[in-house]
């Protein structure tokens, strides 16, 4: 997968792809456009090659046509004898080496009027010396021959195609014939033609002369698209470009016959005329003759040194590829070898080994800033690890410590129950539940004296170890001071005073305390600020004890506290608890109520005190459903049995 | 000349044709092979294919006979050597045979080879010329007496006057617009024409077999005389041309080597694209073979008509 290859590969084969596309635009634009401009060059040359050829060809040709030209003027303006005009004919001859022939043939009985041929024909023989023949006869009809009907037809001078002149030279010749006239009464009338020539072997040697790169070169065509030269001998007089354009199948190279033959200059594309090598081609007609010459430029050739170049310049980018190759690879392996070793570090480190060693990395990069952070990142860590550390201890030494105080602020409060089995004028039970472990709540209840018994619960305004001295100190107070003749208020206004004493820290408690004579079943009690119990008395509905007004202890020295009586009749249950009972929330916030605690308790006079409790505790953590307890809940329930209920009950 | 010349010329060949049968059995029987000469009726190309093939495959050889076959040209008329007994065989027009059947020395058909005629008029549409009576006083290239006889019928027919002009050997002088109509061999000249950069679009052409006279061509001949002494040799002469004519229409590419062979030896500027399209025109007009000759390109709807109802008629 892509996703997973190395950052080094990722950047090779990115930067090696850029890099590629890049030099294959430059490679392709700078390829076509050296041809491009290559070609517009060619075809200058081409077109320059081409007109210089035609030019020197056309010289000759004009120096030929002046001849016959100039001969014909002559018979038409007077009538030669045949002595004179043969003559002539050898003077011209011998003088002008382009022409290898000159006749001069007349229209039937015009010359003599007793011969219907009169055609003498005067042509090169050896290097100077010149022959004679008569050329006519049933054998040599020339009066249908194109040299001799064109011009007369035409009724001006022409170059004949090439041909073999069965009746003269038998060579392959080109004429060129121009009409003679005579004036008569009745107009200008044809009287003949004068002929010159040319031998194609010449013109073969002028045209072969050109020579392009290796294998280009040069042809003329006649008008009638017939090859008078050609590099290649059996198309000469033999095929056309037609011919060809048939042979091969090639309707192109037929309408490209067309065009040249009808006296354009152009230069075109050819797929190589017998040789069937892609070619360019420059032609350009003969004015005098139509005739076309094509000059051949081989598209290897032309573009040789292009495609020469060209591989040099990709045999190089292939080079520069690999040394771009090696040198990605080498510096993406060395720029990502320390991340690669960093990444193990690292997840060394993560697997919590701090000690291992980061690489140096020289240099202030990226790199070297990424491996230094890591250090610091570890020094941190191993800081911050041994930090908690010795947090932690401390703090397993406070908890280890708290739980201490917890069992001894739990070994203050009477647990075993029942208390004093030998009794049974009354049941007592009473639980506790910190909020944190150490709380500020507590109960308290011992004898006093063979009939009383003192009961009190507290609620110190903290939490924690402060509260749970404080506390230790409220409860040793309340015990030292109980006495009983002492009404429960004097108890409070006594320990008030000793709490408000040296009150530094300005801790406060509310404390509910009564003292049951359980033989009479009176009660007598006090209270300051704490909440008032419920009682649960003659089959009534639980409600609220009546109490006397008073202050929480260690506020004021001046607080007093009053004592009211009431008379428990068997049976009759007060329950005692702190506020951790009724402000106990649920997730919403909502307070567990004194309604809620009466409602809890209604119709649990004969339930066990133990159960009793239980049942206030059960329905405090099922309101809470869960959510965190906020402050300590204590609950203490004492039923009156009455004087003699245990003896009779055990008995 | 007279209908009944003509009759009785044409009997005298299918006579001929019919007594091969009797006279063939023994060809050279005491093991000499009889010297016979063959005189083609124009040069050497494709048009005499058969001829060469029969002799370069040992077609006369095998019918006993040792056969010099000439070289044609206008300047070795077929007619001429016939009749002064240079050339024992000779093909000739239908048209000339006839000319020579009126003379002293009358020549007779031992074989219609050319099925119909294949000569037409061409011009260029540039020119104006779209149908026969646009040549109306216009030059027309003709070539000599044989081949001027249907252009001079049609003419007189539609009462046109054209300017003749002796048509030479070659067309340029159409090609030059020296004159605006050209005679042309279907098989040859037209081809040419063709192959001198003009279209079929840019040309009328006028077949005289589209005009009610089709002139059949090509054709075996000998003289009377000849025929009389050795009608056994007449016979096995046309047995074997004919077989290697039709070598020469199965083996297409082999003919044309032999046929540009020839060709060489004579210096005749010509080409072997031009000698296949003779070739297979030859075989259009020789082998009646409905489908594959209406296929060509000059194939007029008389064309069809006149093979179409050649069909109908077994051979």
């Amino acid at each position: 997968m892509w996703k997973d290859r190395s950052l080094a590969f990722k950047l090779s084969v990115f930067i090696l792809f850029s890099t590629a596309l890049i030099f294959l635009a430059a490679f392709g634009y700078s390829y076509h456009a050296s041809r491009a401009s290559l070609l517009k060059n060619v075809e200058l040359q081409a077109q320059d090659l081409t007109l210089a050829t035609v030019y020197k060809i056309e010289a000759v040709l004009q120096a030929a046509r002046k001849v016959p030209e100039n001969l014909a003027a002559l018979i038409s303006l007077r009538p030669l004898a045949e002595d004179d005009l043969l003559q002539m004919m050898r003077i011209a001859v011998r003088g002008n080496p382009e022409i290898f022939g000159m006749a001069v043939a007349f229209e039937p009985y015009a010359f003599d009027p007793k011969a219907q041929y009169f055609a003498p024909y005067c042509y090169r023989e050896g290097r100077d010396q010149t022959a004679m023949t008569f050329i006519g006869g049933e054998a040599y009809h020339y009066f249908t021959w194109d040299w001799y009907q064109i011009p007369k037809e035409l009724n001006s001078p022409a170059w004949t195609e090439p041909y073999y002149d069965e009746g003269g030279g038998n060579i392959v010749m080109a004429t060129y014939a121009v009409p003679f006239y005579r004036e008569t009464h009745d107009g200008r009338k044809f009287q003949g033609v004068v002929t010159a020539d040319v031998s194609l072997k010449w013109l073969a040697d002028l045209v072969s002369s050109v020579k392009i790169y290796d294998t280009g070169y040069a042809f003329l065509l006649s008008a009638n698209g017939v090859f008078i030269t050609h590099p290649k001998q059996h198309l000469i007089m033999r095929e056309s470009v037609f011919s060809l354009a048939e042979s091969l199948g090639d309707q192109g190279l037929r309408r490209l016959g067309q065009t040249m033959l009808g006296g354009e200059r152009g230069f075109a594309r050819l797929p190589g005329l017998g040789t069937g090598v892609q070619s360019w081609m420059y032609y350009a007609p003969l004015p005098s003759s139509r005739w076309t010459l094509g000059v051949i430029f081989p598209e290897r050739e032309l573009f040789a040194d292009i495609q020469h170049l060209s591989w040099m310049v990709a045999g190089i980018g292939a080079a520069g590829f690999v040394l771009l190759f090696l040198a990605i690879v080498l510096i993406s392996g060395t720029i990502t070898r320390p991340l690669r070793f960093l990444a193990a570090t690292t997840h060394e480190i993560a697997r919590g080994n701090l000690d291992i060693q980061l690489p140096t990395v020289p240099g202030n990069d990226e790199i070297g800033r990424l491996t230094r952070s890591f250090g610091d990142m570890k020094t941190a860590l191993k800081e911050y690890i041994a930090d908690l550390a010795a947090t932690t201890a401390a703090k397993e030494r406070i908890e280890s410590e708290l739980k201490i105080a917890r069992t001894i602020q739990m070994s203050f409060l009477p647990r075993r129950f029942p208390p004093f089995p030998e009794q049974h004028a009354f049941e007592i039970f009473g639980a506790l539940e910190p909020a944190k472990e150490v709380g500020g709540d507590f109960y308290d209840f011992f004898l006093l004296g063979p009939d009383h018994l003192f009961v009190a619960v507290g609620d110190v305004s903290d939490k924690g170890v402060p509260a749970a001295l404080f506390m230790a100190v409220t409860k040793t107070l309340l015990k030292g001071v109980a006495e009983p003749d002492l009404a429960p208020s004097e108890v409070l206004n006594r320990v008030n005073l000793e709490l408000c004493r040296d009150n530094d820290s300005m801790m406060f408690v509310t404390v509910f305390c009564a003292l049951l004579n359980h033989r009479t079943g009176e009660l007598a009690y006090t209270n300051a600020g704490h909440n008032p119990p419920v009682l649960i008395a003659g089959g009534r509905a639980p409600a609220r004890l009546d109490l006397p007004k008073g202050f929480l202890l260690g506020a004021f020295e001046e607080s007093r506290y009053r004592t009211q009586t009431i008379l428990l009749t068997p049976g009759d249950t007060l329950v005692i608890y702190t506020d951790g009972v009724t402000e106990a929330m649920d997730r919403d916030q909502r307070l567990y109520s004194e309604a809620r605690l009466q409602q809890v308790l209604a119709g649990t006079e004969s339930d066990p005190t133990e159960q009793l409790v239980g049942r206030v505790m059960t329905s405090v953590h099922a309101f809470a459903q869960g959510a965190p307890q906020s402050d300590d809940i204590t609950v203490l329930a004492l039923r009156f049995k009455g004087p003699g209920a245990g003896e009779s009950g055990v008995r | 000349m007279t209908r009944i010349k003509v009759r009785r010329m044409i009997w005298i060949g299918v006579a001929a044709l019919l007594l091969c049968g009797v006279a063939a059995r023994a060809p050279a029987a005491d093991g000499v092979l009889k010297r016979a000469v063959f005189i083609p009726q124009w040069i050497p190309q494709a048009q005499h294919a058969g001829y060469y093939m029969a002799l370069e495959k040992g077609f006369y050889r095998k019918r006993g006979i040792e056969l010099e076959v000439l070289r044609g040209g206008p300047n070795a008329p077929a007619s001429e050597l016939l009749q002064d007994g240079r050339a024992d065989f000779g093909s000739l027009f239908l048209a000339k045979a006839i000319q020579l059947h009126a003379g002293d020395r009358t020549v007779v058909q031992l074989a219609q080879l050319v099925q119909r005629s294949s000569i037409m008029l061409v011009a260029k549409k540039k020119n104006g010329i779209l149908s026969v009576p646009d040549m109306e006083g216009k030059k027309v290239g003709l070539w000599g007496a044989e081949f001027q006889l249907q252009a001079e019928t049609l003419f007189k027919r539609l009462r046109i006057r054209v300017e003749p002009v002796a048509q030479s050997t070659t067309v340029n002088l159409f090609l030059r617009d020296g004159v605006e109509v050209a005679s042309a061999m279907w098989y040859n000249e037209y081809h040419t024409i063709l192959n001198s950069g003009l279209d079929p679009d840019d040309l009328s052409t006028f077949f005289f077999f589209d005009y009610g006279l089709n002139f059949p061509e090509d054709g075996i001949y000998c003289l009377e005389t000849t025929y009389r002494r050795d009608p056994d040799l007449c016979c096995r002469f046309v047995r074997a041309s004919l077989e290697g004519w039709r070598y020469a229409f199965e083996h297409q590419e082999e003919t044309l080597d032999l046929v540009m062979r020839y060709v060489d030896a004579a210096g005749i500027a010509s080409n072997r694209i031009h000698q296949r399209w003779m070739l297979e025109r030859m075989r259009d007009l020789m082998m009646i073979s409905c489908p594959t000759a209406c296929r060509t390109r000059a194939c007029s709807p008389g064309t069809t008509r006149w093979w179409a109802a050649s069909c109908k008629t077994p051979a």
